[in-house]
């Protein structure tokens, strides 16, 4: 069922899926807390005739009590968070030997730019697949993200990758799947009137798989 | 007496700052204007150094001698302000008219020289579409004239009040919040020359 | 006949009594609580259009490619046979959101209750500087207008969702708008211009126009509230009129702020915007949380909990609200070393409103509540802020906020802030001040009535939204088919959008409500919620100066059930010199 998060097929997508359930439990019990407390307070001390409610301007030791709970979860909360978020998106956080290739969008579409026979990205024989991403399983990818007009965002939901694709920059972008199968690319940034029609296909194979489907595709052109 | 008001026992309101109301007024719009130039020049800032190698040296696109001089005359109506407002504390109504006409006439001589840098630039194809610096160049200096023209607007209109003896050692207050606007704009102008022009 | 005073500056000032014609009375008045009226027709007007707009998105989402009903009185540039165009649909998406942001919920909370709040309950006859309060509206007026006419210029209204964000918005052969986008952009300059003079007036109102004895620690919290919100509206809303102006003269001549062909920054349009974004988050938040703590302690008969932290949260809030914006552009390719310190600060910033959720609690705790329209409305805020609030934890954290940044998650988030928040505490507000505006009570019962459903259908349009963010569902989709990991999820839609249509008609009750309470309404007296602020002790509708005599003040906002006062359970600001209250137990 979808009431949850999809499928995760990145190495790095159980640190993330963490985070959210850490942060589930953390906030469902200040909502437990808060939502029970109001409803019990309003059942509780509703108007009864001859009575006087108690005159309080407040309490310092609950007041500090409360405020620094809550401060020290958020810190720790934000610690925790920074390590993950310096392993996934950290400039240099991408693995040696991830295998490079180029994702350039453009209104409506992504175009996916592969070495060629020569294996190296940037060299004149790179050939361009429009919206089509091919890479092999349990490989670290990393992604050259490039837009030719305005805003994109590149979003594959199972991969839990998102980056915004600007024009004028080359960000890089890397994950690596631990499953084959067919999954789609999605533009979550606001990009146009086909905006909702910007997809791709992704498709993951075995290595010798790829292999065979880049030789295919590089004797073809 | 419907509409009027009075204070309890001739008790003043409280006070959380020592001035009188129309300058705390003056302080908050300036610190709003304040952000709003700090937003382009923080811009500019920026776009100046994403894209430090092909940025224009200053001085061989705009004239520096000309705005130099046109600075020294937009701080010399500073002076003038000053004048006209120590004038007016005092009662000396015609020092009063004479300093506020020269503050509003040099004020207006500052917006007529960048008005011809402004026409000799075009004229050598240095426009708002030349480039971050034209864009920059143009948006800022822009703005700025803008707030100085509104400023020699109300000094007109303070100079014709003066003239009118409207101004004396108790009603002032006019004077010196635009005065404090006046200031401003010229501090802006300093910033502004350091920025674009010589750095 | 006017009447002269002697001020106690010193200076003789001339008060008009009540012969002023029906233009200057009415029309261009400058008396704070006809400013504050006028605001509220203006706000309620756009509230309305807003509700409209998200009526037509939330058809087509739930129904994609289906005519609208009504939908043949839209033109083919639009709607051809009823059938929404996907340019139609963003103009749609980004003015529901600009109608909602800008002029419906921004003018409600600031245009409408600081001006008419704050004299009132600060003890000031009127604003510092009335005629500038008088153009701020007349400025703001303009604005709504070209927002509006924005539609039907060629091109349709602006389409690059309500942050505009460039250079889509700079580049009409991209977004296919162009005069749209001006349009958007002049209104919102205008509206800009409106909010800072109006923000100038509320600042000095407060810092110097308080009655005798109203020190700062004596002030109710909404006035605190608004004066924060002034302070955070002057220092921000300048920045963003900087950031349109650029746009504007990228588009119109030929500048390259925005536009990358020549160097310029994309991102740059991200910081400054969320650099006033983020400070309008809580201007849109902070008022009503004055009004609530307010209304809470009136419903409670219970001094605010904690009063002195309740303040330290504002002032903390309005210091911490221009560090964090960096957080909504954790994906845009910012630098991820920038991305962790504003993950931390925006950490931080959470803790003042946790304080604050804890301390409307401590209210509640012990009271006696009467639960009449307002206290509904102002429990129904804390319960939804609440949850606004937490939901936020989650896009602090960096790391998640890259699965969830740009979805149906957001969307929820927003909504539960600026409709469960803001707008609960608007309503709240409306309720409870009617009978001070307009001399009339509103109807109890279809009040009630209104709460509930509203409440009910809020959240059945609200809460799902959270799982089809969880879903991985992208935001500003014309049409969310076509996904495979979004199959089986389009009934969500449809529940939602059922429900939206009942919130939409509980909302017409509220119309219903104020429309007739305004003529048909009983007479109120001056203080019908026993309340201790100041403006209760004047009559309702206040006459024209607001008192006979300025009040002075002798104790804090919220004395209600104080032991030294035995014949009723509240004690007003202005009475009884000789009761003493401690400022803790
Ligand atoms: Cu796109
Ligand atoms: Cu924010």
């Amino acid at each position: 069922m979808k009431w949850s998060l999809p499928e995760n097929i990145a190495t790095y997508g159980g640190k993330i899926d963490a985070i959210f359930w850490v942060i589930t439990v953390v906030t469902g019990i200040a909502f437990v807390l808060v939502e029970v407390g109001i409803i019990w307070f309003a059942v509780k001390y509703r108007r009864r005739e001859g009575r006087r409610a108690y005159y309080t301007h407040g309490n310092k030791a609950l007041e500090v009590l409360w405020t620094s709970v809550p401060a020290l979860a958020l810190v720790a909360l934000g610690i925790y968070s920074a390590d993950v978020w310096a392993q996934i998106k950290g400039r240099d956080s991408a693995p040696a030997g991830s295998l490079m290739l180029g994702v350039r969008a453009k209104q409506f579409e992504w175009n996916v730019t592969y070495p060629g026979a020569d294996g190296t990205l940037g060299t004149s024989d790179d050939f361009v697949v429009r919206n089509q991403l091919h890479f092999p399983v349990n490989r670290p990818i990393l992604i050259q993200l490039e837009s030719e007009d305005v805003l994109h965002s590149f979003f594959i939901p199972q991969l839990r990758v998102k980056q915004d694709a600007v024009p004028g920059m080359t960000i890089p972008v890397w994950f690596e799947a631990t499953k084959t199968g067919g999954y789609q690319i999605g533009c979550a940034e606001l990009c146009g009137l086909g905006h909702y029609r910007m997809r791709a296909r992704v498709t993951i194979h075995e290595p010798d798989e790829y292999e065979r489907w880049h030789a295919e595709q590089v004797a073809s052109r | 007496m419907a509409g009027a008001v009075t204070y309890y026992a001739g008790r003043a309101p409280e006070r959380g700052l020592a001035v009188y109301t129309q300058k705390v007024g003056m302080w908050v719009f300036l610190a709003s204007e304040v952000m709003f130039f700090t937003s382009l020049i923080g811009s500019y800032i920026i776009l100046r150094f994403g894209a430090s190698e092909t940025w224009p040296l200053p001085g061989e696109v705009l004239n520096i001698p000309i705005t130099a001089i046109n600075t020294f005359i937009l701080i010399c109506s500073s002076v003038t302000m000053v004048k006209a407002f120590a004038a007016a504390e005092v009662g000396d109504k015609r020092g009063t008219r004479l300093f506020t006409l020269a503050t509003a006439l040099i004020g207006s001589t500052f917006l007529g020289v960048q008005i011809l840098e402004y026409r000799e630039l075009l004229h050598e194809g240095f426009g708002p579409s030349s480039g971050l610096y034209g864009s920059t160049f143009y948006t800022m200096t822009g703005f700025h004239g803008f707030h100085v023209f509104s400023g020699v607007c109300c000094l007109f209109w303070a100079s014709w009040k003066a003239f009118r003896g409207g101004y004396d050692n108790r009603a002032y207050k006019g004077l010196e919040v635009l005065g404090l606007y006046w200031h401003f704009v010229d501090l802006v102008w300093i910033i502004l020359f350091t920025v674009v022009y010589l750095i | 006949m006017a009447t002269i005073v002697a001020e106690p500056t010193g200076r003789p000032v001339v008060r008009e009594p009540h012969e002023l014609s029906f233009i200057r009375k009415y029309i261009f008045s400058s008396d704070h609580k006809v400013i504050g009226i006028q605001f509220l027709f203006l706000s309620l007007f756009f509230l309305l259009a807003g509700g409209l707009l998200a009526m037509m998105i939330r058809w087509q989402l739930a129904w994609p490619g289906q005519p609208m009903p009504l939908g043949s009185l839209f033109p083919e540039t639009m709607a051809p046979d009823g059938i929404m165009l996907p340019e139609f649909y963003n103009s749609l998406v980004t003015m529901h959101g600009t109608f909602m942001i800008f002029f419906a919920v921004m003018l409600l909370l600031v245009g409408v209750f600081a001006n008419y709040l704050i004299p009132l309950q600060i003890g000031a006859p009127d604003m510092a500087f009335p005629r500038i309060n008088m153009a701020s509206f007349w400025v703001a007026v303009p604005a709504g207008l070209i927002a509006l006419a924005s539609f039907l210029v060629e091109g349709g209204a602006a389409g690059a969702g309500w942050t505009s964000y460039a250079p889509l918005s700079a580049m009409p052969e991209a977004s296919g708008v162009s005069l749209g986008q001006q349009m958007w952009i002049v209104s919102l300059v205008l509206l800009g211009l409106s909010s800072i003079l109006g923000s100038t007036n509320y600042i000095t109102t407060v810092i110097n126009m308080r009655a005798p004895g109203m020190t700062w620690m004596r002030l109710p919290l909404t006035v605190w509230a608004l004066f924060i919100t002034a302070i955070l509206a002057l220092l921000s809303m300048p920045v963003l009129t900087g950031a349109m102006i650029m746009l504007l003269f990228d588009q119109t001549i030929g500048t390259h702020f925005f536009l990358p062909a020549e160097g310029g920054q994309p991102l740059l349009w991200q910081h400054l915007f969320w650099f006033f974004g983020h400070p309008e988050v809580y201007i849109l938040i902070l008022p009503a949380m004055g009004f609530t703590s307010e209304i809470l302690a009136n419903g409670s008969r219970k001094p605010v909990f904690g009063y002195h932290a309740m303040v330290g949260a504002l002032v903390s809030i309005a210091v911490l609200g221009f560090m964090v914006w960096g957080h909504h552009m954790f994906q845009s390719g910012m630098n991820p070393l920038l991305a962790t310190s504003f993950m931390v600060s925006t950490m931080v910033i959470a803790v003042p409103s946790a304080i604050k959720t804890f301390n409307w609690m401590g209210t509640m705790w012990r009271g006696n509540l009467h639960f009449h329209t307002p206290m509904l409305f102002a429990i129904g805020f804390v319960m939804l802020f609440v949850i606004g609030g937490l939901s936020g934890i989650f896009m602090a954290s960096a790391p998640f906020d890259i699965f969830i940044h740009d979805t149906y998650f957001i969307v929820a988030h927003i909504h539960y802030v600026l409709f469960g928040g803001a707008l609960f505490g608007i309503f709240a507000a409306i309720y409870y001040w009617f009978p001070k505006m307009f001399g009339r009570m509103m109807n109890e019962k279809l009040g009630k009535v209104h709460f509930a459903l509203t409440f009910l259908f809020f959240n059945l349009v609200f809460f799902p939204m959270h799982t089809q963010g969880l879903a991985g569902m992208m935001r500003r989709l014309y049409q969310t088919t076509g996904y495979e990991h979004l199959e089986g999820l389009q009934w969500t839609h449809v529940l939602i959008t059922i429900s939206a249509f009942g919130l939409f008609l509980s909302g017409m009750l509220f119309a219903v409500n104020f429309a007739w309470s305004l003529f048909r309404g009983p007479k109120a007296p001056a203080n019908p919620w026993n309340a201790t602020t100041l403006e209760w002790q004047t009559p309702s509708p206040p006459m024209h100066g607001n008192w006979e005599e300025v009040p002075v003040v002798y104790h804090g906002p919220h004395e209600y059930s104080h032991p030294d006062v035995a014949d009723k359970d509240w004690l007003a600001q202005n009475e009884r010199p000789d009761v003493v209250s401690p400022a803790r137990p």
